[in-house]
């Protein structure tokens, strides 16, 4: 088991499973997909994103380095979330981008499902986690790897 | 109140507070909390007349920005500035096949219409506001230097900040729209004159001069969202923001805002503040990037090729985006006159797609080029080639263009603008 201490972004709790994405996570790529063809399990469809393609987003701790893409990136988070259809927590290694933090507050502000957002975990967060790994995120930023 | 860092003005308390409305209000915390994330501590007016918005597009299946967009509506909570918007996703005169037309109307763009609506409510410019390129004189939303933004589109963003010297964040859609509502933005980054400062020093040492598409790539891939300082390009675009720098500068930095995250460069001796204040933007201990000729042929062949058939015929060719300037069109159909003559051809053997803004469009078509380009067999739309190509049909198709930011969210493979023109305008395999 391992611990990481981030900063809280948007405080919350939760426990699910890791998915890992090293390389940029092209947010408009990957969930367009799901928000047009009704895929609630929301398959990840960025081909560029070998970590993630068409694997399920949908409740899963989503570890990343920062998102890239258009800056359609936290409007489509947005209606994600709205849609039931986002990741359970959003976990980054390094700060957190604009685009991105976009779509953590309007989720926290405009939908009834917060999703939990913590960054700053450093690098050595991205190396130690697994996709599958269990990941347990508290409300002081704390992220716990087992 | 005193759950917020940010230091607020008496008029700002009383929106938060509900005073003038409890959208309002929740339109104001989403941009405190947004700022806070990023340290700002207090929130600036926006000064520039007026706001440009990135989603253009009615996605049927938004309907939770359709749903916010009319709760704000209904409340009178509407934009104090008019706003552009990025161009539209369909336009019939642009080629697509009977299945392609159904997926577009019917399912993807079905909400458009209504969305049309409510951006007019919301207080768009005009009918003809749809363009990436907002900031040319023909459309008209030029921001003047120091002006304070609320604007997404990574392209006008960087454009507005690098070469017009405004001043404007990388933001997302909804936040773009929530400061031209509010008036205000949080300071943060590229507002304050510490996060204009270069990181990056790029060495352009090149023999020829850079394709505009190719080097914004590469800067953009090696620099990320930082700000890079770049020398000797202005060897090949002079130090003058004529027409031909404005145009290579508006590529250049749509390539490096969609290959990174780009939200400002300066080039020396030419951009606004790099003439103004030089060598000290650029930040102690800042790293150095040199591109030479050969760093730019390996960014080139680093490009996957995700077509089914890599060796496929090309079905379509875009050129513009960002959409054409004025000069770019008129240069582009000049190119594609002279080498189909050369060629002893009459048009062109790719279905190809010029793209620019509608005012752009308008002022081209009064001239006689007009109807050479037509002749030639091009089209000339408004569209918007990233949201035609957002369909899971393009997958299958293989679509050319010498845009790198085309070839970075879609299937689309990029060549330079002479291979473009070659491709297109010699006899079909």
């Amino acid at each position: 088991m391992k611990t990481f201490q981030g900063r809280v972004v948007i405080s919350g709790s939760c426990t699910a499973e890791a998915l890992v994405s090293h390389g940029g996570f092209n947010t408009l790529a990957s969930f367009q997909k799901s928000l047009l063809f009704g895929d609630k399990t929301a398959k990840c469809a960025d081909q560029n994103n070998p970590d993630l393609y068409g694997q399920v987003m949908a409740g899963k701790a989503l570890c990343l380095p920062m998102t890239i893409g258009s800056t359609t990136g936290g409007l489509v988070l947005y209606c994600a979330n709205a849609m039931g259809r986002n990741p359970a927590c959003l976990l980054f290694s390094k700060p957190i981008d604009s685009l991105a933090a976009a779509g953590a507050v309007l989720s926290s502000v405009w939908s009834d499902n917060p999703m939990p957002t913590v960054d700053s975990l450093g690098d050595e967060f991205l190396e130690a986690v697994k996709t599958g790994d269990k990941i347990t995120v508290s409300e002081d930023g704390t992220v716990t790897v087992e | 109140m005193s759950e917020y860092k940010m230091q607020l003005t008496q008029e700002q308390r009383d929106i938060l507070e509900g005073k003038q409305g409890e959208m309002l209000a929740k339109v104001m915390k989403t941009l405190v909390l947004y700022g806070e994330t990023f340290g700002a501590e207090k929130m600036v007016p926006v000064t520039g007349k007026m706001g440009h918005l990135v989603t253009s597009f009615g996605f049927g299946v938004m309907k939770p920005v359709f749903e916010l967009m009319d709760q704000l509506i209904e409340s009178g909570t509407v934009s104090k500035q008019s706003f552009t918007v990025d161009p539209k996703p369909m336009d019939k005169n642009v080629p697509s096949n009977l299945i392609e037309d159904l997926v577009f109307k019917k399912f993807m763009y079905s909400a458009q219409k209504s969305y049309d609506v409510q951006l007019k409510k919301m207080g768009i410019e005009g009918s003809d506001a749809y363009t990436c390129t907002c900031y040319l004189d023909e459309v008209g939303n030029t921001p003047k230097k120091g002006d304070i933004l609320s604007w997404a589109e990574s392209s006008a963003v960087v454009y507005a900040n690098s070469v017009l010297g405004a001043r404007c964040n990388r933001n997302s859609g909804i936040i773009d729209l929530f400061g031209s509502i509010l008036g205000y933005v949080p300071y943060f980054g590229l507002l304050t004159d510490e996060g204009r400062k270069a990181t990056w020093i790029v060495d352009i040492q090149t023999t020829k001069k850079p394709e505009a598409q190719l080097l914004g790539s590469a800067i953009g891939m090696k620099v990320m969202e930082d700000v890079p300082y770049v020398k000797g390009l202005d060897k090949w675009i002079g130090n003058e923001l004529n027409d031909d720098a404005k145009a290579y500068l508006k590529n250049f930095g749509a390539a490096t805002a969609s290959n990174g995250a780009v939200g400002l460069y300066h080039i020396e001796h030419l951009t606004p503040e790099a003439v103004e204040q030089g060598e000290d933007l650029i930040c102690e201990n800042a790293k150095v990037y040199v591109i030479d000729d050969a760093e730019l042929e390996r960014i080139k062949a680093s490009y996957p090729v995700i077509w089914k058939d890599p060796a496929a015929q090309p079905k379509l060719c875009f050129i513009g985006c960002p959409h054409l300037t004025y000069a770019e069109l008129t240069a582009w159909t000049e190119k594609v006159v002279a080498k189909l003559a050369e060629n002893g051809r009459k048009k062109v053997s790719v279905p190809t797609v010029f793209t620019a803004a509608p005012a752009v469009v308008e002022a081209f078509n009064k001239t006689e080029m007009a109807e050479a380009l037509k002749s030639a067999g091009v089209v000339l739309s408004y569209i918007c080639p990233l949201m035609y190509m957002n369909n899971p049909l393009c997958g299958k198709k293989p679509v050319i263009t010498n845009s790198n930011k085309l070839r970075t969210y879609t299937t689309s493979r990029y060549y330079t603008d002479d291979e473009i023109l070659d491709i297109i305008t010699k006899e079909a395999k």
